[in-house]
């Protein structure tokens, strides 16, 4: 029976031929993931499932990101206690803040500990990121990570599949978020629930690996389990330039079932932005420009690779940032901070009157360095812009690129990039 | 099994972040989580929930974030049972693992109104709004997840199962 990418990786995690829609399979994991918020709660539950060890010690990545560098005495408390778990179980892939850290995301792709054809699991929901790798990757809660940490396997359902067919090649100012918001804005927050998002179609070579990771990320902000990319030229040139495991190639069968087949038209697409307080309020940005802002924030595990600073940038070209407007950048990792040094970004930010923070989720779950107050406006390159996710219940979030975001923080307003 | 208590009435889409807000995700502690439950869309909630209350949304619910704080929080704040139109998968999941009884329910979603006594029947999928008198039929769940949820969570169903 033909299957989708997804349901290959699965069947072979699975030690099965093939697998179907709907079929709850127990499979292997290549890689389980936590952060400073959902590992201590995995730590609790570690025990309960009955064996004192890690199945692998190299197969469990743990990153303080989400309130680290410690936010306050609690979340120090969070950190320790995770370092404390990283220490007495030998794991092997334990981030220290500063030294070679980051948010999980950006991080472990550019680690090499993921390849095309693993399993990931994390608690995280981000986890779908690396479906930019030809990887299965999903977020899931603190138990099934401690049940992951523990026997090395777990249950799935096997999801049916949407098919997004790209073709064309993005304009000027256009990219992986803009790709992204404009699938959400079609399908809903809940459109792709219990589905994967397979990718595929000529314009998947037009789009650099920074948008993958952005369109694989926010493939949760549909609802779907995972978000997946075809395994070409420009994914195996990322993963040796990152020294990750030989790639292990799955493809979908041509005569593959999917639910539903949505084509998009990269050429066709403009900067967008997503109003609050749903991912899905996208609206293109022309249509929006002027509303007043107060704050801007580049960054996250969505969009603070060196390819989406470049791009801000780029779109600040020399210009400064708004009197009465903070403008926040937060690369993603230590490696991205330094090559942005030493490109001179950080420099360029610095400038135009941005702060450059380290690296950490911070501000765009409402955790710190940029909490907004009652009545405040943000135009943020995060994922989400529910009520109270960056702050107060009653401020705004405006999801849009980074280079919408530069031209935002100039402008002092919703913006074009010119 | 069965559960009942009065039904607190919610709509689409109830991410997350507004169960239990970042600025409470600095600690595990699930009774420290429980009150602040459901905090940025009803902030009376917590204060107003009795042990065994029935929570009821719509399409979506516990989309977002993967915290699994947040049916952490609703089961320790005292709720019996979540019903919604249609659950986000990873809250869907996180409350099967941690013993935190839900039903899937288009109908009883949408006619179930604040207030009302609801009753719900795990065993026949059969839920009841005996204040109406009304009563709706849920999907059961597949065998593997009624083991599940017969065990109390993964742990347990873990061990019991080696």
């Amino acid at each position: 029976m033909a299957q989708t990418m997804t349901q290959k990786i699965l069947a072979a995690h699975a030690g099965k031929e093939e697998v179907r829609a709907g079929e709850l399979i127990l499979a292997k994991l290549d890689l389980v993931l936590g952060n400073d918020i959902t590992t201590p709660v995995a730590i609790g539950e570690f025990p309960k499932f009955g064996r004192a060890h890690v199945f692998d010690r190299t197969k469990i990545a743990l990153v303080p990101d989400h309130f680290a560098p410690n936010k306050d005495i609690k979340a120090a408390t969070q950190c320790a206690a995770m370092r404390a778990f990283a220490r007495e179980q030998g794991i092997v892939h334990y981030f220290e803040v500063g030294h070679d850290c980051g948010i999980e995301h950006a991080l472990l792709p550019e680690k090499g500990l993921v390849t095309a054809g693993d399993l990931v699991i994390g608690a995280d929901s981000h986890t779908c990121t690396y479906g930019a790798l030809g990887a299965f990757a999903t977020g899931v809660g603190s138990t099934d990570m401690a049940a992951g940490m523990s026997a090395g396997e777990t249950w799935f359902k096997v999801p049916g599949a949407i098919r997004v067919v790209l073709t064309g090649r993005p304009r000027r100012w256009v990219g992986g978020k803009d790709v992204i918001l404009h699938l959400i804005g079609l399908i809903g927050v809940d459109g792709a629930r219990y589905q994967s998002l397979e990718f595929t179609g000529p314009g998947v070579a037009a789009l650099a690996m920074d948008d993958r990771f952005t369109i694989a990320n926010m493939a949760i902000e549909a609802g779907a389990k995972n978000g997946i990319f075809p395994v070409d030229e420009t994914c195996r040139a990322y993963l040796a330039a990152h020294g990750a495991q030989a790639p292990k190639v799955f493809a979908a069968d041509p005569d593959a079932g999917y639910a539903r087949t949505i084509k998009i038209d990269l050429g066709a697409l403009e900067p967008l932005v997503a109003f609050p307080h749903l991912p899905s309020n996208v609206r293109p940005v022309r249509d929006a420009a002027g509303l007043p802002i107060d704050q801007v924030v580049i960054g996250s595990c969505t969009n603070g690779r060196l390819g989406d600073l470049r791009l801000a940038a780029a779109a600040l070209r020399g210009r400064t940032v708004a009197p009465g407007v903070r403008c926040i950048v937060i690369p993603a990792t230590q490696k991205i901070w330094l090559a942005a040094l030493e490109e001179g970004l950080l420099a360029q930010f610095a400038a135009a009157g941005c702060v450059v923070s380290p690296p950490t989720c911070g501000p765009c779950l409402g955790g710190y360095m940029g909490i907004l107050a009652a009545g405040e406006r943000c135009v943020a390159t995060t994922n989400r812009n529910f009520v109270g996710r960056m702050g107060h219940v009653e401020s705004e979030v405006y999801l849009a690129s980074p280079a919408v975001a530069a031209a935002s923080a100039v402008a002092g307003a919703l913006a074009l990039p010119e | 099994m069965k559960v009942s208590g009065k039904a607190h009435v919610y709509g689409d889409n109830v991410d997350t972040d507004v169960i239990i807000p970042a600025r409470y995700l600095n600690t595990p502690d699930a009774q420290e989580l429980a009150q602040h439950c459901l905090e940025d869309l009803d902030a009376t909630f917590a204060s107003r929930v009795a042990r065994g209350d029935i929570l009821v949304a719509g399409r979506n619910f516990g989309c977002g974030s993967s915290r699994e704080h947040a049916p952490r929080a609703i089961k320790t704040c005292g709720v019996s049972c979540v019903i919604a139109a249609t659950f986000a998968r990873i809250f869907y999941r996180n409350a099967l693992n941690i013993g935190l009884p839900i039903v899937e329910c288009p109908d009883a979603a949408a006619a179930i109104r604040a207030g009302d006594a609801v009753a719900v029947d795990f065993d026949t999928g059969v839920i009841t709004d005996e204040t109406t008198g009304r009563t709706f039929r849920s999907e059961p769940f597949p065998p593997f997840m009624q083991e599940l949820i017969a065990a109390g969570g993964l742990a347990a169903f873990w061990r019991a199962r080696k």
